[in-house]
């Protein structure tokens, strides 16, 4: 009985926290397709429901109705696990978020390596899909992304190895609270550039979304998907962005931290302060997909490994001989 | 415990049917599969012990680095082929003996570990270390890693090192003519050097030079 209770506590709390994480991912596609197209002086989606917020809704009834296709020389078992993966991983990895100091799913003292792993699962949605296809323009487009994203994710191993230096712990919590006086865009501002740019290549964002590259691979490891299947790759895909902005506004903006210490600031809710810093974030990658063109796939690689790791790594020396040349390393 | 004891034989029963299946799957790529089914399930079981980081650790470096690496060969390579007629007995194998022994040697191995660390416990010192320490996980390990293992920490990145070398002195090749792209003439490259504007006359046509 002790059990049952315990159990139907963590599913309602498991709920609390993951409706209202897919009711944004679906608002965040409306939202991106509105900045693409005020950047491109179109409208976007602005018919169904007011200004057009209810256009994710009317497309995800559309995926449903639709019949899911499955190749008949695809590997049927694989096929259908790769959009599941990609969805789940996605979804998973917001266990550890926190909102504020104590909402929080799973507060583990590893949070940060927990959010690094599943982010560097999410490969395997991509590279199943892809293969499991048995077609040859999804097999290339996984290929490709998973080339991509194991390069950018050493990057932003190396990254997050630079703010553990300033923090002393693997908390996410506790890296909210390292940023108390000065958050860590401010020291760390070439790192946060670093960060952006190589979360868009993890994602599979614009400039960087070779693996779906529609001029290339008509639509990379997504090709022979369809119905809803389709609609959870794409799902997967929204809230795996949001965790890459959650990730970097818990690392650099100070997470459920308000921006300043004062008396009317600090009666507003954490979680209010990291979603407002989400979106910021999520604007920055909307813009950036509007306004920059696609990369050529070996300056992707160049970019990856002849700038960014060096980059990364020399800032790592830089930040740690500071720290311990003025004594401030964090040692409890 | 009762929670407890269900976790673990779970994750265990997963983590070694799956170990065995990496062998007996006919297809190469389903083996890689589960060869990370096989990791996910040793990291659990790793995080139930109270190894957090070394679970975490597991799952960045294996699952995620490691065996993309090793789907991507295996999904390259079509040694599905030839694992098929390994099985079917076409081809007589010279490979069975070596397996047995290097089993056999593993099998013992594991046994005197873990007889050791059962009977004599204080042959391990690391293992008191780390218990009486209230601190976490990662401390600990770091505190252990950094100051008593320094050397043995260095050598191991100092041979990772020398593998990566090895490896990328073994498959570079010097070919020659190969275009290469040169980041800097691409982007100093100016409009007067691009383009040029040549006044065509009538049935002469125009000498392209490359």
């Amino acid at each position: 009985m002790e059990y049952l209770s315990i159990f139907f506590l963590e599913v309602y709390k498991i709920l609390f926290l993951l409706v209202p994480v897919l009711v944004s991912v679906a608002m965040i596609v409306w939202l991106d397709r509105r900045v693409w197209a005020f950047v491109q002086k179109r409208q976007g989606p602005n018919v169904v429901g007011p200004f057009g917020l209810l256009q994710s809704l009317a497309d995800a009834l559309k995926y449903i109705f639709k019949e899911i296709i499955i190749p008949s020389s695809s590997n049927k078992v694989i096929f259908i696990l790769a959009p599941i993966v990609t969805m789940t991983l996605a979804l998973i990895a917001w266990a550890v978020i926190p909102f504020s100091a104590t909402q929080v799913l799973a507060d583990i003292n590893v949070g940060i390596l927990y959010l690094f792993a599943v982010s560097s699962l999410g490969v395997y949605g991509i590279i199943m899909g892809g293969w499991a296809s048995n077609s040859k323009y999804p097999f290339l487009g996984a290929i490709r992304s998973a080339a991509q994203m194991v390069s950018y994710e050493v990057s932003i191993g190396v990254i997050i190895i630079n703010v553990l230096l300033c923090v002393g712990s693997l908390n996410l919590n506790d890296i909210v609270i390292a940023q108390q006086n000065m958050w860590f865009v401010i020291p760390l501002f070439p790192m946060f550039v670093i960060f952006f740019i190589s979360a868009l290549a993890e994602t599979n964002r614009p400039p960087f979304d070779l693996p779906e590259a529609e001029a290339e691979l008509v639509a990379g490891y997504q090709t022979e998907y369809s119905g809803m299947m389709y609609a959870m790759f794409w799902l997967g895909e929204y809230a795996n962005i949001l965790l890459m902005c959650a990730m970097g506004a818990i690392l650099f903006l100070g997470g459920w931290m308000s921006p300043i210490d004062v008396y009317p600031f600090t009666l507003v809710p954490g979680a209010i302060w990291l979603i407002l810093k989400i979106l910021l974030l999520f604007i920055l990658f909307a813009l950036v997909k509007a306004i920059v063109p696609r990369y050529r796939y070996d300056q992707l690689m160049r970019l990856g490994w002849k700038v960014f790791l060096p980059l990364s790594l020399i800032w790592v020396v830089l930040t740690a001989s500071y720290l311990f040349y003025f004594n401030l390393l964090p040692v409890n | 415990m009762i929670a407890h004891a269900i976790f673990f034989y779970t994750f265990s029963i997963i983590a070694v049917v799956s170990a065995i299946m990496v062998t007996a799957s006919k297809n190469t790529v389903h083996s890689v599969f589960f060869l990370i089914l096989d990791f996910i399930s040793i990291s659990c079981l790793f995080i139930m012990i109270g190894a957090e980081f070394l679970g975490m650790i597991m799952l960045i470096v294996y699952v995620g680095a490691v065996a993309v690496l090793f789907l991507f060969v295996v999904m390259m390579l079509n040694v599905a082929q030839q694992k098929n007629q390994w099985f079917a007995g076409q081809q007589s194998s010279k490979h069975i003996p070596v397996g047995l022994i290097i089993s056999t040697l593993i099998f013992f191995e594991i046994i005197i570990v873990i007889g050791g660390w059962k009977y004599k416990p204080e042959i391990f010192d690391i293992n008191n270390s780390i218990s009486q320490t209230s601190i976490s996980n990662t401390h600990s390990l770091g505190q252990i890693l950094y100051t008593d293992y320094i050397h043995v920490f260095q050598i191991s990145g100092m041979i990772l090192l020398v593998a990566m070398v090895g490896a990328i002195v073994l498959t570079f090749r010097q070919r020659s003519g190969v275009k290469r792209q040169s980041y800097i003439k691409q982007i100093s490259r100016e409009r007067a050097e691009g383009v040029e504007v040549l006044e065509v006359q009538s049935n002469k046509g125009v000498k392209i030079d490359d």
